[in-house]
């Protein structure tokens, strides 16, 4: 890149500027580059980004319409090395770290600016920062500040606000006031008023609110009075320290000569019996010289232009400025043209100047509030009535909170489901995974994928099939003979050692809670009967857990929902699901116990194997 | 967020447990000081502090205030029971200093320290710019006078410490050899400390040297606050007070607390609750024009309170914000009927449409009572989608049956002030 020719000492920033940008402040970034652009700056004034927890990369940002990459790095030796004309450094750390980041970029020969944004940077730190510029001949802006501006040349961070603002304050050209306050808070406003009496602002800083600013008002106002281009200096002070007085001392010793329009805020201070402390660490009188009353009086009679109230003082400005125009030492420029800046997408939806169709829909939670919702109940809400897991997955799975009996349906269908055993296939396959060093999250989903038509896969296929079979109308042994004729077992019925002798039970506790709690259970009485059936024929053909969890659940969402829209959430597979869910806890536990018993790699023997080779 | 007082006995107890941790031992402060809270059993103190029955002690009241002893707040060389019976006739009762009236709730209780007049001097460490200055002058106590023109001064660079012989050297012409090197070595070790534990202002007057031995007899000291990060473990839970006679109202604690809950800013101070210009103000900056140029205008009998939101509040906290102001403002009518001034600059960054929302929904609770007092409402904002947030104003003001004027960024930021107060004119 090409060095620039030696800026005088009254610059800090112009068209050429490029700044470093110290932690991932995406959103000042881009405003930095709007008005850029809005400047029709040829460079865009970030340089890079030092970003310290992060690592050498790139990010994404617009110029434009443009999109534009712009380079991260993770130290400020790197970014000074890969960016030599970058001068200013734009610091966001937080009041933590932030005189320790300015201090190691006040080192790097190429720096001479650096503003710093955090409030609340302890006193003894920024003298210790104050000092160490002053040492290297260096400018420090800040801290507690949102910076500065240079029309149409070089914008701070945040300095300006929305895009919108900084175009109606005309501040993407330059005018010919130079403008110096304490807070950032009320630049937005003083620019707005010196846009609306004067041709508008050329530069624009806010010290910061801090007792010790790295850089005081009349060290800006000495800056712009050398600068040839700025006929005009508007200030606006306030109660607490003496950096007034400073100003009052330029003017007595002629330093200060162009036209100044000051104001002292906290004139109000002596309302108050006692202390208060105003939203700036500094702004504090302690004695009477340092009240605004003081102040504006001390400067009032060295010559500076200070209204009687802050309601006057757009109005002095406007006289100020009018005097110049009258004198000829300011010649209003004309308006440049605008470009035009792409709107932010965000913005534009908030102010309903654009739509686009969403590309994903959800109807079950939101958590763009204070607090998510689950259905239309806070999580809180949720906890405090006792809804449990049951009321969690009713919200959540089936859009509705469904009465206490079928919560606790849903709890009791999850216990029984939650395991089997080490033996059966999902817990089986977690385990070898588990022994084969995998993760939980691994270990768990080796044996979820275990779960289909075999494995605990019955619950919806007995739903469907029983439930299919009493909508038509099926007589029980007609159904059972129609299953035998296509040869398909009957999903549900059938266990490997329960029977009729050995009831499983489990299948006699979900049978019961239905009998006793459901309105009514027309399909579990539907699968009893074909049961009755099918154990006529052999012992062992009974209703299976599988099975009488899926019939029962199949009643229950009859119960509690249109039989259109039970049918759909069976078709969809949300039975399936209670398996799922149940038996994670299970297979968690298994690798769990897995791990805790150090048990190494399983590796099957031989002897388990029929080979067999030809 | 800046430097704030401490209680004397909290700083004279900072002062003894971490002088030694500076330098070397022989200029250590004993720690003998007792803080007495409205919660302190006075009955119980004697078994914990058992000097208390063998020594003559000091009580002073210890709430940030000035000039005790000319304001006959101070009790010297009394016996336990003589303090007890000062304390119990003092503790809660109202006095007023300077105009300010306040509760009295805590005391410092020390050994009384016999010495004269000579004995006494003045020393404080206050921080300026390029580091902080030195005072000390070689007498002390409560008639030392203006000690900014009589002290000895001796500026320490930041960064730099004094050694001992520096301090002889620039501050202690005046004292004898036996006093310049304990005066010397103590407040080179007290300099230390005060760097160290990221004090703001100290001073102590008098400190008094007996024996051969130094004794803190009266201190005032601020921290700077925002270097709690740093120094938590060394100021050792320390608690900073509100000044005396500021105690919160409930509604001004109510404020304080909703503050504590969010990254925003709220801030309530009532400064007169019969007053009839009541301000709802964002931003700090702005919040203290509103309030000058209601003094300015000669309304500062007037002014009821003094306050701000800034930071982006939700929509939840600048209703409650606001109600809590529409609260305390409909609740003694004035014949003259009262005014809300809804002010502020142009925002960086709030969504002024979203924090008017809260407003609105508060002044809509308040319909009745607004109508009621005869509150007339004055709305000035801009910034960040302010046209919405103007527009749900003026839509307001059709139907609450309470007359709003609301201005944009096109009006001076403090015109409603004077339309309110002045019509205008």
């Amino acid at each position: 890149m090409k060095t620039t020719a030696k800026k005088p000492d009254y610059v800090l920033f112009d068209r050429t500027t490029r700044a470093f940008i110290y932690n991932m402040q995406t959103k000042a970034v881009q405003r930095m580059l709007d008005f850029d652009y809005a400047s029709k700056r040829e460079i865009p004034s970030v340089a890079a980004i030092i970003n310290p927890t992060g690592s050498d990369s790139y990010s994404k940002f617009f110029f434009g319409s443009q999109e534009i990459l712009l380079p991260v790095y993770k130290s400020m030796q790197t970014a000074a090395e890969k960016c030599p004309d970058a001068d200013v450094m734009i610091n966001f750390a937080s009041f933590r770290s932030a005189a320790d980041a300015t201090l190691e970029a006040l080192e790097l020969p190429q720096i001479r600016t650096v503003v710093i944004i955090a409030e609340g940077v302890p006193e003894r730190k920024m003298k210790e920062v104050i000092a160490r510029a002053k040492e290297l001949d260096k400018v420090i802006i800040g801290p507690a500040t949102i910076g500065g501006i240079v029309a149409g040349a070089f914008k701070i961070g945040n300095t300006g606000g929305t895009i919108e603002n900084i175009l109606e304050s005309k501040l993407h050209r330059p005018g010919s006031v130079g403008c110096v306050s304490n807070s950032g808070g009320l630049s937005n406003e003083t620019y707005n008023i010196i846009a609306r009496n004067t041709d508008g602002l050329y530069e624009g800083i806010a010290i910061g609110g801090d007792r010790f600013p790295g850089t005081t008002l009349v060290d800006h106002l000495l800056r712009f009075e050398k600068n040839p281009a700025i006929k005009m200096l508007v200030a606006l002070g306030e109660v607490g320290g003496n950096d007034e007085y400073e100003i009052v001392r330029a003017l007595q010793e002629k330093k200060i000569t162009k036209p100044l329009v000051i104001w002292v805020t906290g004139t109000c201070a002596k309302a108050f019996k006692t202390e208060v402390q105003f939203g700036h660490a500094g702004a504090k009188a302690n004695i009477e010289m340092e009240t605004a009353d003081a102040k504006n009086k001390a400067l009032r009679e060295a010559g500076a232009y200070v209204p009687d109230s802050f309601d006057d003082y757009d109005k002095l400005i406007n006289k100020v400025y009018t005097n110049l125009v009258k004198e000829g030492v300011i010649i209003p420029a004309p308006e440049p043209e605008i470009p035009k800046i792409p709107v932010d997408y965000d913005v534009a939806l908030k102010s309903k100047m654009i739509r686009r169709p969403a590309n994903f829909v959800s109807s079950i939670s939101d958590d763009r509030g204070e607090e998510c919702l689950y259905g239309n109940k806070t999580i809180s809400q949720v906890v405090r009535e006792g809804l449990g897991i049951g009321g969690a997955i009713s919200l959540l799975w089936f859009k509705r909170l469904m009465p206490q009996y079928a919560l606790k349906f849903i709890e009791m269908c999850l216990i029984i489901t939650a395991d089997h055993g080490p033996a059966v296939s999902g817990a089986h396959n977690c385990i070898v995974a588990t022994r084969a060093g995998k993760d939980l999250i691994s270990s768990l989903a080796s044996g979820m994928l275990t779960i289909g038509p075999r494995f605990g896969g019955a619950i919806d296929g007995a739903a469907q099939m029983i439930s299919e079979a009493y909508d038509k109308g099926t007589a029980p042994a007609q159904f059972v003979a129609e299953m035998k004729k296509k040869g398909v077992n009957i999903q549900g019925i059938g266990h490997r050692i329960k029977s009729t002798h050995n009831p499983d039970l489990r299948v006699t506790l979900i049978k019961e809670y239905a009998q006793q709690n459901f309105k009514e259970t027309p399909l579990l009485n539907y699968a009893l009967e074909v049961e009755k059936i099918t154990t006529a024929k052999r012992d062992n053909l009974i209703l299976n857990v599988d099975g009488c969890i899926g019939v029962c659940f199949a009643d229950l969402l009859r119960n509690e929902m249109p039989r259109e829209e039970a049918n759909e959430y069976i078709n969809m597979g949300a039975l399936n699901g209670l398996f799922v869910l149940g038996r994670s806890i299970g297979m968690i536990g298994h690798h769990l116990d897995q791990k805790r018993l150090k048990q190494g790699l399983y590796r099957h023997p031989w002897d388990d194997i029929a080979f067999l080779n030809e | 967020m800046a430097q704030k007082a401490i209680r004397e006995a909290q700083g004279k107890k900072m002062i003894a447990r971490l002088l030694k941790d500076y330098g070397d031992r022989k200029y250590m402060v004993e720690d003998n000081f007792i803080s007495v809270g409205p919660e302190t059993d006075l009955d119980a103190l004697p078994k914990e502090y058992p000097w208390l029955e063998s020594t003559k002690v000091v009580v002073k009241p210890d709430q940030l205030i000035k000039r005790r002893g000319k304001n006959n707040l101070l009790l010297l060389d009394a016996s336990w029971n003589e303090a007890r019976g000062w304390i119990s006739e003092r503790m809660k009762t109202e006095i007023t200093i300077d105009g300010v009236t306040g509760l009295l709730d805590h005391f410092i209780v020390e050994p009384f320290i016999k010495h004269d007049e000579d004995d006494e001097y003045y020393v404080a460490i206050t921080s300026v710019r390029e580091g902080d200055n030195i005072l000390f002058y070689h007498r002390g106590g409560v008639d030392v006078g203006d000690v900014d023109e009589k002290a000895e001064k001796m500026l320490v660079p930041i960064g730099s410490f004094p050694s001992a012989g520096d301090i002889e050297k620039s501050l202690l012409g005046y004292l004898n050899d036996e006093r310049k090197g304990i005066v010397a070595g103590f407040i080179e070790v007290l300099f230390r400390l005060y760097a160290d534990c990221h004090f703001a202002y100290l001073e102590i007057n008098p400190l008094v040297v007996v024996d051969g031995r130094i004794h803190i007899l009266d201190l005032a000291a601020r921290l700077d606050s925002t270097a709690e990060f740093l120094c938590k473990s060394k100021w050792g839970g320390i608690v900073f007070p509100s000044p005396f006679g500021r105690s919160l109202t409930k509604e001004e604690a109510y404020i304080e607390e909703l503050d504590s809950k969010t990254g925003s800013s709220l801030k309530l101070t009532i400064l007169n609750p019969k007053g009839r210009v009541w301000t709802m103000v964002a931003g700090g900056g702005a919040s203290v024009i509103y309030a000058d140029t209601i003094t300015d205008l000669g309304y500062m009998e007037e002014m009821a309170n003094y306050g701000e939101y800034s930071g982006d509040p939700n929509e939840e906290f600048t209703y409650k914000y606001a109600r809590t102001i529409l609260d305390c403002m409909t609740r003694e009518k004035d014949p003259q009927g009262k005014y809300l001034l809804i002010g502020g600059a142009i925002a960086n960054f709030t969504d002024v449409a979203s924090t008017f929302k809260g407003i609105i929904r508060a002044l809509k609770e308040y319909r009745q009572k607004l109508i009621d007092n005869k509150v007339k409402i004055f709305v000035r904002r801009g910034g960040p989608n302010y046209k919405e947030g103007l527009r749900q104003m003026k839509e307001l003001g059709q139907s609450l049956g309470v007359p709003i004027e609301v201005y944009g960024p096109e009006a001076h930021m403090t015109k409603i002030v004077k339309l309110a107060l002045k019509g205008g004119n």
